[in-house]
């Protein structure tokens, strides 16, 4: 048998593999650090310290993990019906406005609690229609979803900025963005939560959000592995042709997998917009649909393992941000590079360890 | 300002905008066609013009620039390459993490290096390429019409702007005109076939993206020390994209890429002229239509509004021999 297709524990493939993979990505980050004159050790403590050290460190840690979670888990829920859903910036960006209109049109008249609701109802529902046309170019037309969703990131950007720049900009400012929401529309802090471990959260905007995207891990979880429908999805995404057999309606299945894709991406808008600045700003999503790619594969697609890919990612953000003022030789872009390494080595070349694994693991067993 | 002078000025900025569109275009038709989806086009690009812009800032050679943009662009295509093809890898996944690989270390590298906020120093003009004085350009000047065309359109451009017209019916001629060339796209349709026949798909495909990697490295330079006289930060500003697009909307064939290049260079060029310009009846357009418009026409044609685009068959799916 061949070491491509030899069956290893789940252990190694789920655990040994993707940490690896991890390491190698951290060494040649390391590399980069010291090729610029740095020394890698001690930037690496300079992150894990600025991202867990303080009850602020971990806020904002866990307030960029808020976001991977989102878009991590609209990228899941895609690829389980074998659709790559690459859109998951532009229907965050999208979900911006809904949760924003919400906010402005409710703030003045009603406490937080009460907007949330139609908050995450609004971010889910502009999420999700930006990802209806191309769903159905995929499912009616088969234009590829890849093309489609990366096309209507582009288109979604010039829009938003359109409308902050000509509609929704408060007279006579110059910033474009939106008026700042009174506190019926903000999300509230999660100071609470921080004080019972005995953490000072400090101006870190750690907020509400991360509790709904639990609540969303949790229903995920029960969609794809609990529900008819999360039945009908992974059988299109092991096989077009057994789900077709099996009576599955294709359209169906594409369009209701990409409206919930869409609509988690868009959800993710709450955190910054609502819990963090209270206002639509122009490219506020900055990345997070991207980083939802890498979140999503790390955490094989599971809610569990997203969750944990996503605080990783928020340790990478937040310490970076640290590291870039404790050493101003390295720009906060070192965490793009971080970022797109963690990308390459746990994602596009997730397999390259697999062979040695299983010619060590072969040794093992045998002897 | 005269119509005509208008018409003139556009088209002009219509080929500078255009070329690194054809550069990158044509990249991806390669890649593509060879059954490998490159989404990191647009990385390429931006890590070629920092390299090129660097190289030529140090050694005051259009040349070396030239040559470090390729040859960065080949090593990332390479990647790109060993990911994919090696390792059966998500090529989808792969382009991304180019993508972000290349944003963050142009920045963190020229910071490191240069110190100028992720800048590179400004080229004087001996380190870029200059425009180039076609014969007769100042002698047919006044004469009307076809002068100024001659003399602002046609002539005056730098050396890769032309290179970048011959590409195009170079790369058709390639693609089929050439053994290698009916094998890259057979090798895009049906790699099996292709195997059978004893040839390597690996290898095809090797070849397909190290001609990716070139072409994207001239797109590159031609923006660092062609079009400008230095690397700026994020300066590809997501034309691999509308490269991209572009692909999809000449459908995969070398000429078509080049007037859908134009066509959209020319968007490109209209918006930055109806910039805060008052149109009769419809008052201001905004500049944001002009920049999606490629994005939307590209979306409808997919749609199959405007004749069904088929990319190729075998495009994104890894090849795995039979055992």
């Amino acid at each position: 048998m061949s070491t491509a297709s030899f069956p290893l524990p789940r252990w190694i493939d789920y655990a040994v593999l993707p940490l690896l993979n991890l390491m190698l990505a951290f060494l040649v980050s390391g590399l980069v650090v010291w090729i610029i004159g740095e020394n890698p050790i001690e930037a690496l403590k300079l992150m894990l310290n600025g991202a867990l050290g303080r009850g602020e460190g971990i806020g904002f840690t866990l307030f960029y993990a808020t976001n991977f979670i989102f878009t991590g888990l609209s990228v899941a829920v895609a690829y389980h019906a074998g659709l790559f859903n690459i859109g998951s910036e532009g229907q965050a960006y999208l979900g911006g406005l809904g949760a924003a209109l919400v906010a402005l049109a409710l703030d003045h008249y009603v406490p937080w609690y009460v907007t949330m609701p139609f908050a995450i109802l609004g971010a889910a529902a502009f999420g999700g229609l930006w990802a209806l046309i191309p769903a159905w170019l995929q499912a009616k037309r088969g234009s590829h979803i890849v093309i489609t969703t990366i096309m209507f990131n582009f288109i979604g950007a010039a829009l938003m900025v359109y409308l902050l720049v000509n509609v929704m900009i408060v007279p006579g400012k110059m910033a474009p963005e939106s008026r700042t929401f009174l506190e019926g529309g903000q999300l509230p802090k999660l100071d609470w939560l921080m004080a019972m471990f005995g953490l000072k959260l400090g101006p870190a905007p750690f907020n509400v959000s991360f509790l709904i995207a639990l609540v969303m891990c949790f229903l995920v979880w029960v969609l794809i592995w609990r529900t008819k429908l999360g039945f009908e999805m992974r059988t299109l995404g092991l096989s077009r042709s057994a789900a077709a057999y099996a009576g599955i309606p294709y359209t169906k299945i594409v369009i209701i997998t990409m409206l919930i894709s869409g609509g988690l991406a868009g959800m993710m808008a709450l955190n910054p917009v609502l819990g963090a600045s209270a206002r639509l700003q122009v490219e506020f999503v900055g990345g997070a649909g991207f980083v939802g790619i890498a979140v999503s594969l790390m955490g094989r697609n599971h809610p569990i393992g997203i969750i944990i890919a996503a605080i990783l990612f928020g340790v990478l953000y937040q310490g970076g941000a640290e590291l870039s003022f404790d050493m101003p030789n390295i720009t906060r872009e070192m965490i793009v590079v971080i970022q797109g390494l963690v990308v390459l080595f746990a994602g596009a070349l997730e397999y390259m360890f697999r062979p040695a694994l299983v010619r060590v693991y072969q040794q093992f067993t045998k002897g | 300002m005269d119509f005509f002078d208008i018409v003139v000025s556009i088209l002009g900025s219509t080929i500078r905008l255009s070329i690194p569109l054809i550069f990158t275009a044509l990249a991806g038709l390669f890649s593509e066609r060879s059954g490998i989806f490159d989404i990191g086009l647009e990385g390429k690009m931006l890590a070629a013009a920092f390299a090129a812009a660097s190289a030529a800032y140090v050694t005051g050679s259009p040349w070396i620039g030239l040559a470090s943009g390729v040859g960065v662009s080949i090593g990332f295509s390479l990647i790109h390459g060993f990911a994919s093809i090696t390792n059966r890898g998500n090529q989808i996944v792969s382009g991304v993490a180019i993508n972000f690989v290349a944003a963050g270390l142009t920045v963190v590298l020229g910071q490191a290096w240069f110190s100028q906020g992720g800048r590179t120093p400004q080229l004087p003009a001996e380190g870029r390429f200059g425009p180039i004085k076609l014969p007769g350009a100042d002698a047919v000047r006044d004469v009307p019409f076809i002068g100024p065309l001659y003399a602002n359109v046609i002539s005056g451009n730098n050396i890769l702007t032309y290179l970048a017209f011959v590409a195009v019916p170079l790369s058709w001629w390639v693609l089929y005109r050439t053994r290698f060339g009916l094998r890259l796209r057979a090798v895009g349709e049906n790699p099996g076939a292709v195997d059978t026949a004893g040839i390597s798909v690996t290898w095809l495909r090797y070849r397909a993206v190290i001609v990716a990697g070139l072409l994207c490295g001239f797109a590159g330079t031609y923006l660092a020390i062609a079009q400008s006289a230095a690397f700026i930060k994020d300066m590809s500003a997501g034309k691999g994209f509308i490269a991209l697009a572009a692909l999809i909307f000449a459908k995969w064939k070398p000429v078509p890429v080049m007037f859908a290049c134009l066509l959209f260079g020319f968007l490109d060029a209209l918006a930055n002229f109806m910039q805060g310009k008052q149109v009769p009846l419809i008052g201001e357009v905004p500049v944001q239509i002009f920049q999606s418009l490629p994005y939307i026409l590209t979306c409808i044609l997919l749609a199959g509004f405007i004749g069904a685009a088929n990319p190729p068959k075998a495009g994104g799916v890894p090849y795995t021999k039979e055992r």
